[in-house]
This record gives C-alpha cells, structure tokens and sequence, in this order.
C-alpha cells in the first residue's frame, strides 16, 4: 500500500475511531490483497510507510469476498464488478484475505 | 484519406549506475534507511551489458526476436539468454552506459554536462565507430575537464554525479543557484529523457531509409516537464531533440497525458497528417531515470537481478497514405471521457468496445490488442502479476459479458488476441506503442489484419484529478485508396468548367 495511502488510513482512524471503518479493497490479485490487508491491520510489513508498527486491526475485505457482494444491490454489483469478478482469481484473494482477517481485525 | 504508420524505432540505454544515483526507490532508501540491507545488496544485483543484451524481452524491444518468439521461452526470462544476441536490432539498439554519457553530453547545448578527459577520450572513439554518430553530432561532444573539477562540482555544488563501472566520470550542474525546476537532479533527469528520445529519432531515420529534412513536425509524449520557475513543464522537448536529431525543417510540441501520452501523440499526429497540416509527423520518447530500480526491493527480495536497468526509448513516424503502409483509422478511436467513470467495466468498454461498436465489429474482430505491455519478468516478483494478460483477460471477459464468445474460450482468446509482455516498467514506453512497429510489419507481412493499440494513464499521480484516462485507435491494412473519395480530378473540373461556358453562350444566344 503507498504511502500516502496509509497515511490517509491511519487519519481516517484517529477521526471516525478503528471500530468504525471498514476498509475495501480492489488489488488484482491475492498477494498484493494480502499486503494492504496486512498493513491496516497488523502495520505495513514492508516498514517503509505511515502505518508500519501501528496495530489498527481494521475490519478489511476486497471488494470480489462474498460478504462485500452480499452488501450490493446485484445488479450494479454486476455493472461494476462483474467483469473484474470473470478476471481475477477470487479463491486466492480469499485465501490470502481470511487468515488475516481472523489473525488481526479487531473489530469482527 | 488515413494517415500511415511509415516506420518506428526502439531503444534502450543501460544505465546500471544511475539505477544506484537517480533511482527512486534507491534515492528514498538513501533518506529514510541509509543503512538499509537492501542497499548493501544492490550492487551485487546489477546486471551486466552483455547479460541485459541477450535478455530476451530486451531482444524482442529492439526488434531481433518477435513477441511470438519470446511467448515460446519459458518464463522467467532472467536466467535465459539469446545466444548470439547482438546490441542492434531492427528497429533500434542498446546503448551501454559510457556511451550513453557521451550521448547526455552531446544533447546539452548549456554546458551544464561536465565529463572526464581521459572518459571522454576512451568513450569517442567508441562513439565514432557507432553506425549512427555522424561527424557532426560528435563534433558536439567537448574534449573534457580534470577530474578534480569534477569532483569538487559534486562536493561543492550539488552537480549530480555520473559514474561509470563505479567511477566517477562527470556531473551534470545545476542550471541556476536558486530554482528547484533547474536543480542538478531534474535537469540530469531531463537530459537523459532528451538524450534517449534523440537515439529514438537517429534510429527511426536510419532504420526506415527516412530523410531527416521531409520530417516536418515532431512531438514529445515522455512523462518529464523542462522549464523554469515561472514556467515549469513549458517544453519543448520536442523541437529540443528534433535539433540534435537534425531535423533542420521540423518543429514540434509536447503531449502529456501519463502513460496514455503515447497513444494520445499517435492520434494527434494522425490527425495532423490526415488534415494535410503536415506530411510527416513524428512521435517520440525518451525515458525515464526515476523508475529505474522501481522494484529492485522486491527483486533484490526474491534474489533476482534488478530488471529495471534500462532507460527506453521509441518513435513512430507517420505520413500522407502511400497506398502501401497501415492505416490508422481515426474513426474508431476509442476514449475515456470525464463521465465514462472508474470501474474497469466502463474504462475498458469506453477504450475498446464503443469505438468497434460504431463499425459494427465484435472483440474477436481485432487481430491484435496491445496495452499494457510491461515485461511480466518485472512485474510479477514484485506483486502486480502478468499486466498485459490482465488485460486481455478484461477485454474477452467483455466479450463474453457482450455474447462476442463463450466463456470457455476466455483462455484462448488472451493467447490467440494478445501477446506477452516485452517492455520495460518505464511508464509510457510499455503503453501500447512497443507493438507499433511490430505491428506495422505484421500487417505489411499479412500476418495479421488490423491491431488496436490502447493507450491508459493513471492521472491521480499529479493530484489534480481523481479520473482515470485512456485512449484507443485501431490500424489496419493499407485499403490502397491514395486519393480521398469524392474528389475530383483536374480534368474533371477543366470539362465542369467548360460545360457551364457553354451552358452559359447558350444562354446568351438565346436572349
């Protein structure tokens, strides 16, 4: 995740409180998925950013989990994310995004 | 009557040492963990210039191997070598670091480059046995300084050092003492653009049997701003090269627009030519210092060679139609408007599949796609995956939401429709362009039809807007028509002249 990027997380945090975010993700695959998923919960593993040693454990999913699909209206689910859903390899996003979840977010 | 795509040129330079100097992700580290493990391990990464020669994707930029040769070696590419490789290719070369100095030298007309006597003296006569460094443009390149100069240039007054095989071999000075726009680093990082876009041209000219003096009209499409404090990004890059180049009747302007900037120019140049404004429209590109190294922690990481060691480079002439060359159809551009939005369902319908509509084509009707066509060697160990097969898998995944194929051919489509990445991660130089030239001689072999060459652009990285961007313009054989529709020929009008004449005699007898 860049840098300004975890800044603005971590800004987002301090206003609205960790409890309350839920951070969506849109990366194109699981590894990079598992990177920023890592970073809002656990600190930035690269130790390069804003949020590197800071523990949000902020409630994280990318936007093709089940439990975000579930959320939204099917057909504009369908307009905006159908194609990308037929792209990506949604089991490894999964893969990648449950283990931290249940390791990190504090908030479930 | 369209314009053509009448030749194009491809070039690297390599530039290991300024992957240590002026890349940013060393330049960073250098700040913020000057001690870090990744520095210390760097150097021992670096490719050497035989190693970044014979690397394949390098082989099929330069135009020695097609892409379908490339797609037959197994990935990863790092540890596999073309035997025989040569540094000249069809469509260009790659250039070793010494030279290429030379070369920033040769491009600098403010005597802000400042480079070693015996540098200087070893590196010419290199230089002169280069097939494309005529007397005059080495006529440019001055005899050198002291080495003490040099050196007190860097301590003293914040020149940005060059070095070669680890040796400091001169600096680029700063330009002005208190404008950040003309700082050492940023006119370095301009004269290597200007110095990369200059072999671009030398090569598109001598490649494709071109004169330098019927270019009429060059524009730069590279992701650097020149100008000073009061006008920052004022340019012209363009005309800049065009001089060094000797493009003595050319002028010319800059585009901008990201990674998009490459297939934004072709369409302007298109546009040009088909207008009749100009005959001979050139678009160029030089590369870009800050993203050598880009990836070089994950690489370094993963205990591969840094990748990122080179500087690209490319131009792309195109002329009035001579009934032989590809046409660029200018009505099926495709593009991404304000009110397109941001999901990747809308960019790549708004880039590829309105423009077909309109000429009632299906996806399965273009031969060829190219996009992004970054060197998935580059990009995959760093985590962003295969970005040209992303992008192919988008393309027919909308096909198959449109019904233009099954879903079980989505596989075959991404191999038959579009290609492995060869390009390296230099922002606009991957941009759709690479494929340009192949295609051109593709199309001009029979071997395809037509090809759509897509051209997206991340713009939020300027902070002035949130949008995204692309453009899209499709080439196709040459229809052989050299004379517009509609037209008529001078004999034509002597006998509707005539005829009214006489219509008009007639009347007058007749009063």
């Amino acid at each position: 995740m860049d840098l300004e990027n975890q800044k603005r997380v971590k800004e987002f945090a301090e206003k609205y409180g960790a409890e309350n975010l839920v951070v969506v993700l849109g990366a194109a695959e699981g590894e990079a998925s598992g990177l920023a998923a890592e970073t809002v919960t656990n600190g930035d593993p690269t130790f390069a950013g804003p949020l590197t040693g800071v523990q949000l454990g902020l409630t994280v999913y990318h936007v093709c989990e089940p439990e975000i699909k579930n959320e939204v209206d099917a057909a504009v689910y369908d307009e905006q994310v159908g194609m990308m859903e037929m792209v990506l390899d949604v089991d490894d996003i999964i893969a990648e995004m449950t283990p931290i979840r249940e390791d990190f977010c504090k908030y479930l | 009557m369209n314009s053509v795509i009448k030749g194009a040129s491809y070039i690297l330079a390599f530039t290991p040492e300024m992957v240590m100097q002026n890349g940013t992700t060393q330049t960073t580290e250098k700040i913020v963990n000057p001690e870090s493990e990744y520095l210390k391990q760097l150097e021992s990464h670096l490719r050497t210039y035989e190693q970044v020669v014979s690397y394949p994707p390098n082989q099929a930029y330069i135009g020695n191997i097609h892409p379908n040769e490339l797609a037959q070696i197994e990935q990863p590419w790092h540890d596999k070598a073309i035997e025989g490789a040569s540094r000249f290719g069809k469509y260009g070369e790659i250039m070793p670091e010494d030279e290429f100095i030379c070369l920033m030298q040769i491009c600098d007309v403010f005597d802000l480059v400042k480079l070693d006597k015996s540098f200087v003296a070893a590196t010419k006569e290199k230089l002169e046995q280069h097939p494309l460094m005529t007397a005059d443009i080495i006529a440019r390149l001055k005899e050198g300084e002291d080495a003490e100069l040099i050196s007190k240039l860097v301590s003293e007054e914040h020149s940005e050092a060059l070095y070669y095989n680890k040796e400091l071999v001169g600096c680029v000075k700063r330009a002005h003492d208190v404008d950040v726009n003309l700082s050492a680093h940023v006119i370095h990082e301009n004269l290597t653009s200007k110095a990369t876009n200059v072999l671009s041209l030398l090569n598109l000219v001598a490649k494709n049997n071109i004169n330098k003096e019927d270019i009429d009209y060059v524009i730069d499409c590279s992701e650097e701003a020149c100008g000073d404090m009061n006008q920052r990004g004022g340019g012209n890059f363009a005309k800049a090269c065009a001089e060094i180049a000797g493009f003595v009747n050319a002028t010319g302007s800059d585009v901008r627009g990201f990674c998009a900037a490459p297939t934004h120019a072709l369409i302007t140049a298109a546009s040009l030519v088909k207008a009749g404004t100009f005959k001979n429209v050139v678009v160029s590109a030089g590369g870009c210092t800050a993203k050598l190294g880009m990836n070089g922690k994950d690489h370094v990481k993963k205990g591969l060679p840094i990748l990122e060691d080179v500087l690209g480079g490319f131009a792309v002439l195109v002329s009035a139609n001579d009934g032989i060359n590809p046409e660029i159809r200018l009505d099926l551009v495709g593009r991404h408007s304000v009110g397109t939005g941001s999901s990747p369902q809308a960019v790549i319908s708004a880039l590829v599949t309105e423009s077909l509509d309109r000429a009632n084509m299906k996806i399965t009707d273009i031969d060829k796609y190219s996009a992004e066509m970054q060197n998935p060697d580059i990009t995959k160990p760093a985590g962003a995956g295969d970005v040209p097969m992303a992008n192919y898998k988008m393309i027919g995944a909308l096909g198959v939401k449109r019904g233009d194929i099954e879903k079980k051919d989505l596989a075959s489509f991404t191999v038959d429709h579009g290609m492995v990445g060869w390009a390296p991660t230099q922002g606009h130089i991957p941009s759709g362009v690479p494929y340009v030239g192949i295609a051109r001689q593709d199309i001009l072999d029979g071997k395809i039809k037509n090809a759509m060459i897509i051209g997206k652009g991340s713009l939020f990285l300027g902070r002035m807007t949130n949008l995204f961007d692309g453009v899209s313009f499709v080439i196709e054989a040459n229809q052989g028509k050299t004379k517009e529709e509609g037209t008529v020929s001078e004999e034509q009008i002597k006998g509707l002249i005539a005829q009214a004449l006489k219509n008009f005699a007639s009347n007058l007898l007749a009063e």
